[in-house]
């Protein structure tokens, strides 16, 4: 049911945990099944330097969140902020249908986390 | 890769002794049971061997049993047969919150004609009140639907109980029974019910094949019109070597149900206490002792069943949360909701299903391997740091 990739995300998840003193962090739940994500970023500059998230759902929704993990680090706020949630589902070659929404969660608590940030940064 | 089969409550083996039977049906023994030359009349005696077996495993009459297509096909029957067969008589109907699809969307389609259905609660051991059930009943109630044991906890309903308030009160009463056929006796003698379904697939029997008991004078609306099939109860030419198969399958139900019975138990019990003593967090869910010998379903706190069933399936372990129907849905399982759990508890729950290939060496691999795949997901959490 889910690509190669999917799995090998959600077997070695990537930046798994909580970035110490981080600079916004963003806990988003999907309101179609009630899963949850919380991702932590630390920016400096602009880019963020490090990235790390906790997730409670299925797969596609660990997958995902390795996978924006990876995305984003080392990018610029404006690039991060252009990654939506079919973004990753393309890194992680596709999910299957049912499963799409469970791409938002990343997306979604990246947003978040972003905004966060600029508003400590009062930005 | 050790391969573990914990998911008996989606689907069996075929046995092989059932393959056996089978066999001649779709090779040499290609005759219509319904003509009266010599092709047709092999093929008519296995459908009643069949029929006898099937009747036997449920001690009914011959004349009661319509053969099916399928465990949702024998729901269908019964509901709408008796729903559109009783309908001058009224349009009530009460069944519970944690019936299987097949007959919740039977009832919610029903709707649409009009017919009204209640939907009983169950309390957190799974259990209905009996009290709110005569409650329920008004003088339009036509039709009691209420399930033998449930697929996903393998909570046992008090069938003989609702048949007598059923009958008392002049309801015609129905139970999905595709859970307990093969794993604990059945009686349609008995038990006060009107109709009962079964499903070949989940006793060892092909897929594709099911049967309805309808005692002597329930009136039925066919499913499916057609030829003089079943007593012009269920049109269409008889899937012959489904039913063969089927009655095989019963025939080695009865004859084994009582030692398998003992058996599953023993290692289910062994699953539930090997993992509480591994894994803190964590609840059986169902009634301790009103229950099939062979299912456990456990709630993991803190992480989601879906992760938990890849994890081990990445081990070889096959087992599955909630049912296999729902699992295309995102919802949790809406029978563990029905019992008060949290939506976490409720998407943090997995069910072993145990049948007759499972040894003790299974469940003490499961045991040795769950704990570590408990701990890694639940690191992942967000929801476990604030607990621990
Ligand atoms: C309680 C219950 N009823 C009905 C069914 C449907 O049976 P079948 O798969 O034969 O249509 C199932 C099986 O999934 C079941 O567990
Ligand atoms: S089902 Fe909830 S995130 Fe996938």
């Amino acid at each position: 049911m889910y690509s190669e990739k999917v799995m090998d995300h959600f077997s070695n998840p990537r930046n798994v945990g909580e970035v110490e003193n981080a600079s916004g962090v963003g806990t988003v739940g999907n309101p179609a099944c009630g899963d949850i994500m919380k991702l932590s970023i630390k920016v400096e500059n602009d880019v963020i330097q490090d990235v790390k998230f906790k997730t409670f759902g299925c797969g596609a929704a660990i997958a995902t969140s390795s996978m924006v993990t990876e995305l984003v680090k080392g990018k610029t706020l404006d690039e991060a902020e252009r990654i939506s949630n079919a973004t990753v589902a393309e890194a992680l070659d596709g999910l299957p249908p049912v499963k799409m929404h469970c791409s938002n969660l990343a997306a979604d608590a990246l947003h978040a986390a972003i905004e966060d940030f600029k508003k400590k940064a009062g930005k | 890769m050790k391969k573990i089969y914990f998911d008996h409550n989606a689907t069996t083996p075929v046995d092989p002794e059932v393959l056996d039977a089978m066999l001649p049906f779709l090779k040499e023994e290609f005759g219509n049971p319904s003509s009266i030359h010599w092709a047709g009349r092999n093929s008519r005696k296995a459908i009643e061997e069949g029929r006898d077996k099937v009747c036997r495993l449920l001690n009914c009459a011959n004349l009661e049993l319509i053969f099916t297509s399928s465990g949702t096909e024998g729901d269908n029957h019964a509901i709408k047969g008796v729903a559109y067969a009783k309908k001058e008589k009224g349009n009530h109907i009460i069944t519970t919150k944690v019936e299987h699809p097949a007959v919740l969307n039977t009832c919610k389609h029903l709707a649409k004609d009009g017919f009204e259905t209640t939907y009983l609660d169950v309390d957190s051991d799974g259990m209905i009140d009996l009290e709110v059930l005569k409650a329920a009943i008004t003088p339009k109630t036509i039709l009691i639907s209420i399930m033998y044991a449930n697929n996903e906890t393998g909570v046992i309903l008090p069938i003989k109980e609702i048949g007598d308030i059923a009958k008392a009160r002049d309801v015609t009463f129905h139970t999905d029974a595709v859970q307990a056929a093969g794993k604990i006796p059945l009686d349609a003698q008995k038990l006060n019910v009107d109709l009962l379904t079964i499903s070949g697939h989940k006793l060892y029997g092909p897929k594709g094949t099911g049967a309805l008991f309808a005692k002597r004078g329930v009136r039925l609306v066919p499913l499916i019109h057609g030829g003089h099939h079943d007593r012009n109860r269920r049109g269409g030419t008889e899937n012959v070597a489904g039913i063969a198969g089927l009655g095989k399958a019963a025939e080695i139900a009865m004859r084994d149900m009582e030692k398998e019975s003992a058996q599953l138990s023993t290692l289910r019990n062994r699953i539930e206490k090997g993992l509480a003593e591994k894994i803190p967090h964590i609840k059986v869910n169902g009634h301790a002792d009103k229950r099939l010998p062979n299912t456990a379903n456990i709630s993991f706190e803190f992480v989601e069943g879906e992760s938990l069933l890849l994890n081990l399936d990445m081990k070889g372990i096959a087992a599955s949360s909630g049912s296999a129907c729902t699992s295309g849905s995102l919802e949790p399982s809406h029978v563990l909701l029905a019992m008060g759990l949290t939506h976490e508890m409720s998407h943090g729950s997995v069910r072993f299903s145990l049948g007759k290939s499972n040894t003790a060496g299974d469940v003490e691999y499961l045991i040795e391997i769950m704990p570590a795949i408990v701990e890694r997901m639940r690191s992942m959490s967000p929801l476990y740091a604030g607990a621990k």
